[in-house]
């Protein structure tokens, strides 16, 4: 066993949260950090995200998915945040104990003050889903066939049937076209997509693509290589349709069914989870139930921007920091505040409020779960409705926010639960 | 000109292969597939079954409590994962409790021990999660569950590292009898996609196809139909839901659907039985999976199906009679079949193994070779190593310290030990059945491109030539645009 080495922060993961926990922990003065990395490179999944339209949020200019990262990167570098590529967590442990593992320095171990997780997450695979037919090559999850074209430099097919309208899958859409595929359609199971409008709008309309909302796929064709899909529609029960059912001759299936939050870590220390989110349930700092593990972006909830990512991993990393200087004590008093999601509303995050310790406007973000048109975002105080926001348009693709004041917050010392709800007047 | 030529490498080619390797002998054995391991054999609910459903006196009941006696032996001297977790065949009518009765003693008439039919408490405390209906329940403790793949793998490693020869992508087309221009003996002549084979035995151990390869050389003609049965495999956070097999009572398709641990693990639930017409008809139906997932929870509670990574069917090789058909063909001499191979076949194999070196020890005067090695050493897990030995381990080769398989931990060294050891893995899907990279809760969405370079590197096959499982089952097609530098 290599020597016991120890930090006051080890991240787990070094993708666009964990550098932006790193790069906020080191500005807010905690110095021994060490970014844990399983990949080859810093960056995560933005690396195969070669196409544009990150950081509008945060640079306010259009980058590429390596350019973003490497704007953290950049600053990883040019602070002096130690990082361990090629190297795997295999487990962290209640007390902070992280166990990892590379090439040269084989098993070890490092004792940590405060761990943020930001391992992101995986998508749903074919097997989840038990879509019936065959087993043969040309199945990929999205982001795995975007790894292939992005970073290898291989094309997994030339006809190509997307189920699912998760981003990646619409991204796919247009770069496999770009490359001289034929995408003939995307089927999506729900009635509206799980993407972006904007990336429908760019990935599939331009090009001419069709997404067939409520539709599955109910077979798969092909011995060794896909041969053809057979999609249909579904009715409410989410059930097929008979009669509904269209051949498609294809090479290639591409998945992009859901995001799963990567969570086995976690589970693994004994970190409480929100069966809703898959992620951990974290009070106002973005801590988990274990007292200095932290956790932010994917691994927390499925976030629909990158910038809103950086954002909240800043967050933990600065709060990550503040713990650690302050002698990893929980400095708070009174009682906590629930977060209550309901009618429309599926999560919060975060999923309580301690006032003593919480921003001066803190950031409570959720997700809706179906489209709503002309409705209003409520938040309740107690029984007392104190916002009430009309949106245009809310779907289950993008995720909403609301703004808790601290200020506000004085003026209702006795209360125990904010509900957020969705109402259509 | 080979001495026996075995048709098929799944588990019973593959058990025969590894007898036969114990004599002066010269022995191949022919597959279509482009491994061991491909058909029956590969997708199956991976039980040793204890022996008391086939009727008394049946070759089925014979081979089956035989191989369930051996199976503690070969996987420790061929290092398979094995496990006796014992079976409860499930009751809940009142109605049907003299069927266990029946079971039982036709367990005792074909010599299974350990056997004993448990009250509704006895089955509850055993197994918590039991239907709120159970009735009562026959236990038989000596059934088991391993690992079908490395069963197979691991006979047909041992059976090459003691000389037996296999070619794979060699299909079959032809079989006619001739004589041996030399010394006058009848001979097979076996006409093949890669040429002729001659050789003065065959074995016929080709599971659904058996009764093609039968009736190409006998006028007793025997029928085989490809009896398709769909699974689900849950997650490891499912693994501990039962800790036996559990069994509803038979019927005349079978077994019924079971839930089971894994010994890697994990649940399954299967199978459905749907008689088909396609030897290659291994697809999942939405019908079927529907079905499965309804009759699970008939004799389990609370069955948390939700949480499958993966649905797959095998087709069982069901021969009109329900039976296993070994031993010579009567009009066919020097022609032996292994057919009819559905469950208890995996069971089963070491047993038909054994029993057909011997028959041919026997009508050969064969003899034993002074250096067979009867054991052999799986493919090294380094989560069983202590964490000294681990680094130890990787100290002196460092892939061991690169993961591969998130999911189920593999690194590295192990999917390079896979590919280089004897019958080694060429496709994605041999590498999955060796070590388990891709098995796991994310299917290898995380792991394939990274086994595909290290195939690309190891073995020098061109990316745009590895292959899933064989084939045409390419795993990239062409280079990208800005890819082809």
């Amino acid at each position: 066993m290599a020597a016991r080495n120890s930090y006051d922060i080890v991240i787990v993961g070094g993708g666009p949260a964990g550098l932006a926990a790193a790069v906020a922990a080191k500005k807010a003065g905690t110095d021994s950090i060490l970014i844990i990395e399983r990949d080859k490179e810093l960056g995560g999944i933005l690396n195969q995200c070669i196409h544009n339209g990150f950081g509008l949020h945060t640079f306010k200019e259009e980058l590429t998915g390596p350019e973003y990262a490497y704007r953290f990167i950049e600053q990883v570098y040019d602070l002096g945040i130690e990082y361990k590529l090629d190297t795997m967590v295999m487990d962290i442990s209640r007390d902070k104990v992280v166990t990892a593992m590379n090439r040269t320095e084989g098993m070890f171990q490092i004792q940590a003050s405060a761990v943020i997780l930001a391992m992101g997450c995986r998508e749903r695979p074919r097997g989840a889903l038990n879509i019936p037919g065959y087993r043969p090559a040309g199945i990929y999850s999205a982001g795995t066939a975007q790894r292939l074209v992005n970073m290898e430099g291989y094309m997994p097919g030339r006809e190509v049937v997307i189920l699912g309208s998760g981003d990646i899958g619409l991204i796919m859409a247009r770069r496999m076209t770009f490359e001289g595929a034929i995408v003939k359609v995307v089927a999506e199971l729900m009635p509206f997509s799980g993407g972006l409008k904007r990336n429908i709008v760019q990935c599939l309309d331009d090009y001419g693509i069709p997404l067939k909302l409520s539709h599955t796929i109910v077979d798969i064709e092909g011995k060794e290589r896909v041969t053809a899909v057979t999609i249909a529609e579904v009715g409410p029960d989410m059930k097929p349709i008979p009669g509904t059912e269209e051949r498609y001759t294809c090479d290639t299936l591409l998945l992009s069914t859901g995001l799963i939050p990567e969570n086995e870590l976690s589970r693994g220390a004994g970190v409480e989870m929100n069966a809703v989110t898959s992620g951990p349930i974290v009070n106002e700092i973005l801590e988990t139930s274990i007292p200095g593990v932290f956790a932010c972006g994917n691994v927390l909830h499925v976030h629909d921007l990158v910038d809103y990512v950086s954002e909240e991993a800043t967050r933990a990393g600065t709060n990550a920091a503040n713990y650690v200087q302050n002698g990893c004590a929980d400095e708070k008093s009174g009682t906590d505040i629930q977060l209550v999601a309901t009618e429309g509303a599926r999560y919060t995050v975060p999923s309580t409020i301690n006032v003593s310790r919480m921003e001066d406007n803190l950031t409570v973000r959720f997700r809706v779960g179906a489209v709503y048109k002309d409705s209003y975002v409520s938040v309740f105080f107690d029984d007392e409705r104190v916002q009430h926001r009309k949106k245009r348009i809310m779907a289950p693709g993008e995720m909403e926010q609301i703004i808790i004041q601290k200020k506000k917050l004085a003026d209702y010392p006795d209360l125990r639960t904010i509900t957020v709800k969705i109402e259509a007047e | 000109m080979y001495d026996v030529i075995i048709i098929g490498a799944g588990v019973t080619g593959s058990a025969v292969a590894r007898e036969l390797s114990r004599y002066k002998l010269n022995v191949c054995v022919l597959d279509k597939e482009e491994d061991v391991c491909c058909g029956t054999s590969k997708a199956n609910s991976a039980i040793v079954h204890a022996g008391f459903d086939a009727a008394a006196g049946s070759l089925m009941a014979r081979f089956n409590v035989r191989g369930n006696e051996m199976m503690d032996d070969i996987s420790r001297d061929l290092d398979v994962p094995f496990k006796r977790n014992g079976a409860m065949v499930v009751c809940i009518n009142e109605s049907e409790k003299d069927g266990l009765q029946e079971l039982y003693d036709r367990g005792i008439a074909n010599g299974v021990k350990g056997m004993q039919i448990l009250t509704r408490e006895e089955a509850l405390e055993k197994e918590p999660n039991l239907s709120e209906n159970v009735v009562a329940a026959l236990y038989a403790p000596t059934s088991g569950i391993i690992c079908p793949f490395i069963l197979n793998i691991a006979m047909a490693e041992n059976a090459n590292a003691n000389g037996v020869e296999f070619f794979f992508n060699t299909e079959v087309e032809a079989i006619t009898p001739a004589v041996c221009g030399r010394s006058g003996d009848p001979i097979w002549k076996l006409r093949t996609n890669n040429g002729e084979y001659k050789a003065k035995y065959v074995v016929n151990a080709a599971g659904v196809y058996a009764d093609v390869f039968h009736n190409m050389v006998s006028a007793d003609k025997i029928h085989i139909t490809p009896r398709r049965g769909d699974y689900c495999l849950l997650d490891k956070s499912a693994g501990n839901h039962v800790s036996h097999t559990i069994f509803p009572q038979p019927t005349k398709f079978g077994k019924g659907v079971l839930v089971a641990p894994t010994v890697h693990g994990n649940l399954i639930v299967g199978p459905t039985a749907v008689d088909i017409e396609d030897r290659e008809g291994n697809n999942t139906t939405a019908a079927g999976i529907g079905d499965l997932i309804a009759k699970a929870g008939d004799h389990v509670r609370n069955l948390p199906i939700r949480q499958v990574i993966t649905s797959f069917a095998g087709l069982r090789a069901h021969e009109d009679g329900h039976e296993f058909i070994i031993g010579e063909v009567k009009d066919a001499p020097h022609f032996i079949d292994c057919a009819g191979m559905e469950s208890p076949g995996l069971a089963s194999s070491p047993a038909v193994g054994e029993y057909v070196g011997a028959m041919l020890r026997e009508k050969m005067g064969l003899e034993e070779k002074e250096e067979w090695i009867g054991t052999r050493k799986g493919i090294l897990n380094p989560a069983n190593l202590s964490i000294e030995e681990r680094n130890e381990l990787i100290k002196k080769e460092p892939a061991y310290g690169r993961i591969i398989c998130r999911c189920e931990m593999i690194t590295e060294g192990e999917i390079i030990d896979a590919i280089h050891r004897p019958l080694g893995a060429r496709s994605l899907d041999g590498i999955k059945r060796r070590t388990r990279a891709g098995m796991g809760r994310c299917q290898a969405g995380f792991c394939s491109p990274r086994s595909m370079e290290i195939i690309n590197r190891e073995l020098g096959i061109a990316m745009e030539k590895i292959t899933k499982l064989g084939g045409d089952s390419k795993m990239v097609l062409e280079r990208t645009k800005g890819g082809a530098q």
